[in-house]
């Protein structure tokens, strides 16, 4: 298991042929063992994605609406507008990206814990938020210029590379590097002949999530749009929603999903394509910067929460802002419904935070449990996999509403008739958190050298305890993370919340859109203050999933040792 | 760890089981829980909110409990009546307003009924539904509002028409809501059609545009980042009737006065209407609700906390509606059905000259 066997220098572009853990008859895992994991997810994804969603197409699709559609020119105008921004979106966010992932996969230093943790807190800002933010902070001139709406896709998805890319690239053996270095290579030639192409895996499936994103981009483009900046989503939402157009809808709502089918198509196979197995190591080993490295690091974090943060203090400037001076009035009065005697607000934000902190715990457990059965499925099921594999990232592609209004009409007669079960939110949330589960685990899951597996079962292991005790702990992490991930994207989580009917509470972030849809400042200003506890419990929430992986992996080596 | 959310499920599905079959024992016909479908601006259910201490007097008076379920914006309320219609998610609607009645009605998600006391109504409300397709709850207007000291400031008389507003002294003041996606920016669009005619509110918003007017998606990108009371830079922007009573009754430090005014002639009324939903499982329990939905004890609970008029006339409104909100004798209006069989293509026209 050294690192000289992986012959990345000398065959960089030869796709090894074994990639999905098909390692020979010595260890392949049994076969009821795989199905067993395969059965949840399917099940999952049929239920609650394919059933009603394939409902509300079979509904809405006519020859009637696919010609209306396709012979609107408005279509074809969102289309272009849809793809063109997702595209520079995706290509600004993996640029600014990589500087500050670098920093943090490669070095400790202090607070790095804390910059991941705020990287992902934007991520999951509520939309209307980021708008305001955004407007604040650029000039007049820019506020509704198509900048501001790349500028909000940066903000929200820089974790998105971050996180994804990161995961991969501080597992990188740094002997290679080092060996590079030795042979007299530059640092930027090492980058890019050794480096680089290692991480196109985790590069193409970030920039796949950040596409998806972008091109599915709904709350950015409500707040920053203007009349002719709309996104497909968007158009799916008016249509269904202001016009009643379910047909319309649901035509453009399968447009989206071809164009994006095709891309998470190309994506999976460039993943395999540049796919290797190389030797991760366990034990992450990050070095303190050095030198002029010291500078580096500081300019790559630094500049990246600048373009985090300005948005997070703004949100906390603004809940204080009141009447030209500033208090806390808003805070205090966060807790009490009561504004004046007999003068009630109607919204309970506190109740609103307890409902999100217990819709976001049964997300994360259910996207976890789904989404890690899913990439060992996926791993072990080699070209089947990859079908489902794709089909859990469809939910992501697919319009909240459709979805929405899908289950209304599916889940209508016993004994399915759940329309107004409070568990479908949570399971609305884990549907869309899952493919982040399975994205942050199935690069490494891939990357684990299938040799490993056959040493053990050389040395005796049951096909069982072999993979087990090979690829299990390298899974840790990476669950870690896409639990971290699952966390905070149901506590920001629009979309998928609104469409769904509901009795009780809101969730934070539908709370804070009914704030801010009122007259009058206290409002406003209560809106902003629940919106910075939001980000601080993401960044909790985030701070103590990744403390809990590292408390976890020292363990481990403490006991392998 | 993987066992433990099952077994919690498992428990949780008997738990949901035992509490359906205590529904199941009651002795009467129909069950005596119904559910109330609202928009989003609905209070959310709190045993001290006046609108839920009201229902539970209905309660107490009838026997018939009332649950709150929150299905979104009128238009995705009305979208998710319409695909129910026949099997519907709650007993009773309330809120779609006269922009999306005629849709609602000709969906069929309404079985008719003439509530007890829609009689006494005011004949403008009860007008648009003659056989009871709908029962009338309330209304407001939307309206030209504006920042009082920002004219004062600029030394500029507020427009006092919309034809005003494409004077040359209101060239940047205006920030208004796009009516593709915006319910505001549609009833705006409806004024102008209503006050310019079929054949000339292209050429007003033409001049509209040439007065540099914004355009935003919602309603609160206009009022909290454009309009200049807010913090934007705009002392003109398209917002309620009701708006200026508000920023009083819910300001961060008292106020006196109201800090914004409404251009009356500008005002398009908006009427919003509740029904018995067809298919309900309780029919007669669902009617008693409507009922109660316009008497003068529901009523009088409406402005303060649903943020709009009551239309029943026997209802004495606070002070501060009194002295700041604008309630316009004759606002502008259009027939309802000529709003359904149209929106989509005045939608359209009206991107084409905003976006042209």
């Amino acid at each position: 298991m050294d690192g000289s066997r992986n012959g990345i220098g000398s065959s960089a572009d030869t796709p090894l042929p074994s990639c999905s853990g098909s390692a020979g008859p010595l260890n392949r895992l049994p076969r009821w063992f795989v199905a067993a994991v395969a059965v949840p997810p399917l099940v999952f994804l049929a239920v609650f994605y394919v059933w009603p969603f394939g409902t509300l197409v079979w509904r809405g699709v006519s020859v009637g609406a696919i010609t209306d559609t396709i012979s609107r020119a408005g279509t074809w105008r969102v289309l272009w507008f849809t793809t063109w921004q997702a595209a520079a979106s995706t290509a600004l966010t993996l640029i600014l990206g990589l500087a500050p992932t670098w920093a943090t996969s490669r070095f400790s230093f202090p607070g790095r814990r804390a910059f991941l943790s705020v990287l992902t807190a934007a991520f999951v800002l509520p939309t209307v938020v980021v708008g305001a933010a955004i407007v604040a902070v650029l000039p007049n001139s820019l506020d509704r210029s198509v900048w501001a709406i790349l500028g909000a896709h940066v903000v929200f998805n820089l974790a998105v590379v971050v996180r994804t890319v990161g995961t991969v690239w501080e597992q990188l053996p740094p002997d290679l590097e080092r060996a590079a270095a030795t042979l007299g290579a530059g640092p930027w030639r090492t980058f890019r002949q050794i480096t680089l192409p290692l991480l196109r895996p985790p590069l193409a499936a970030a920039g796949a999530i950040v596409f998806m994103f972008t091109f599915t981009s709904f709350g950015v483009i409500r707040v920053l749009g203007t009349t002719n900046r709309s996104t497909i989503e968007v158009e799916v939402w008016r249509r269904a929603t202001q016009l009643g157009d379910i047909g319309g809808a649901a035509v453009l709502t399968v447009l989206q999903l071809v164009v994006l089918a095709a891309l998470v198509t190309w994506s999976a196979r460039a993943q395999r394509r540049h796919a290797r197995t190389i030797n991760l190591e366990g034990p992450i080993t990050r070095r303190r910067p050095v030198g002029r490295q010291r500078w580096w690091v500081a300019i790559s974090v630094g500049a990246a929460l600048a373009v985090v943060t300005l948005p997070l203090l703004a949100l906390v400037e603004r809940s204080l802002r009141a009447d030209g001076s500033y208090s806390l009035a808003a805070w205090r009065s966060l807790g009490n419904d009561e504004i004046r005697p007999g003068l009630r607000l109607g919204i309970d934000p506190l109740g609103a935070l307890r409902n999100s902190a217990t819709t976001a715990l049964w997300a994360t457990t259910l996207a976890v449990v789904i989404g890690g059965l899913a990439v060992v499925a996926i791993t072990a099921l080699g070209r089947s996999g990859k079908l489902l594999d794709t089909g859990l990232m469809l939910p992501l592609g697919t319009s909240a509403v459709t979805i929405g209004f899908g289950m209304l009409i599916t889940f209508d007669v016993d004994p399915v008739d759940w329309r107004a079960s409070w568990w479908l939110v949570p399971v609305g949330h884990a549907l869309v958190a899952v493919p982040f589960v399975v994205r942050s685990a199935l690069g490494v899951s891939r990357s684990i050298d299938p040799d490993l597996r056959a040493a053990a079962a050389t040395l005796g292991a049951p096909p069982i305890r072999a993979w087990a005790s090979t690829t299990l702990p390298f899974l840790r992490q990476p669950l870690a993370t896409g639990a971290g991930l699952a966390a905070a994207i149901s506590l920001g989580e629009f979309g998928a919340t609104s469409f769904l009917s509901r009795s009780g509470s809101d969730t934070l972030p539908i709370a804070i859109e009914r704030l801010l849809g009122r007259t009058g400042r206290l409002f406003q200003a209560q809106a902003f203050a629940l919106s910075a506890i939001l980000a601080a419990a993401t960044m909790l929430i985030v701070m103590l999933v990744d403390t809990g992986a590292a408390t976890e992996r020292s363990n481990d080596r403490a006991r392998h040792s | 760890m993987k066992r433990g959310p099952v077994c919690l499920l498992a428990v949780l599905g008997l738990v949901l089981v035992a509490c359906s079959a205590g529904d199941a024992t009651s002795s009467a016909d129909e069950p005596d829980t119904i559910t109330l479908v609202a928009y989003d601006s609905f209070p959310a259910p709190d045993p001290e909110n006046p609108i839920h201490i009201a229902l539970a007097e209905f309660t107490a008076q009838t026997g018939i409990s009332v649950e709150i379920l929150i299905a979104g914006d009128t238009g995705t309320m009305l979208s998710k009546a319409t695909l129910t219609a026949g099997n519907p998610e709650g007993d009773v609607m309330w809120g779609i307003d006269n922009t999306f009645l005629s849709r609602g009605i000709a969906a069929q998600i309404f079985e008719p009924y003439q509530a007890a006391g829609a009689a006494d109504l005011p004949a403008e409300f009860t007008q648009l539904v003659p056989n009871g397709e709908a029962t009338p709850v309330d209304f407001g207007d939307v309206c030209v509002n504006y920042d009082i000291a920002a004219l004062e400031a600029a030394g500029i008389d507020p427009p006092a028409s919309l034809a005003d507003l494409a004077l040359p002294q209101y060239d940047g003041q205006l920030v208004v809501q796009n009516p593709a996606t915006s319910s505001p920016g549609l009833a705006f669009l409806l004024a102008t059609i209503a006050e310019f005619g079929n054949d000339g509110w292209e050429a007003y918003w033409q001049s509209l545009r040439d007065n540099d007017v914004e355009i935003v998606d919602s309603w609160t990108q206009a009022y909290y980042e454009s309009f200049s009371w807010a913090g934007g830079s705009r002392p003109l922007v398209v917002s309620y009737g009701s708006s200026p009573p508000f920023e009083v009754l819910f300001a961060a430090e008292p106020l006196d006065a109201a800090p914004t005014g409404v251009v009356e002639s500008t005002c398009f009324r908006q009427i919003e209407f509740a029904g018995v939903l067809r298919g309900t499982p309780a029919p007669s329990a669902a009617r008693q609700l409507v009922d109660f939905l316009i008497t003068e004890r529901f009523q009088r609970e409406v402005p303060l906390n649903l943020f709009v008029f009551p239309v029943n006339q026997a209802v004495v409104l606070a002070d501060e509606f009194v002295r700041h909100a604008t309630i316009p004798d004759s606002p502008l209006s259009l027939d309802p059905a000529a709003i359904e069989t149209n929106r989509s293509d005045w939608i359209d026209r009206w991107t084409a000259v905003a976006t042209g």
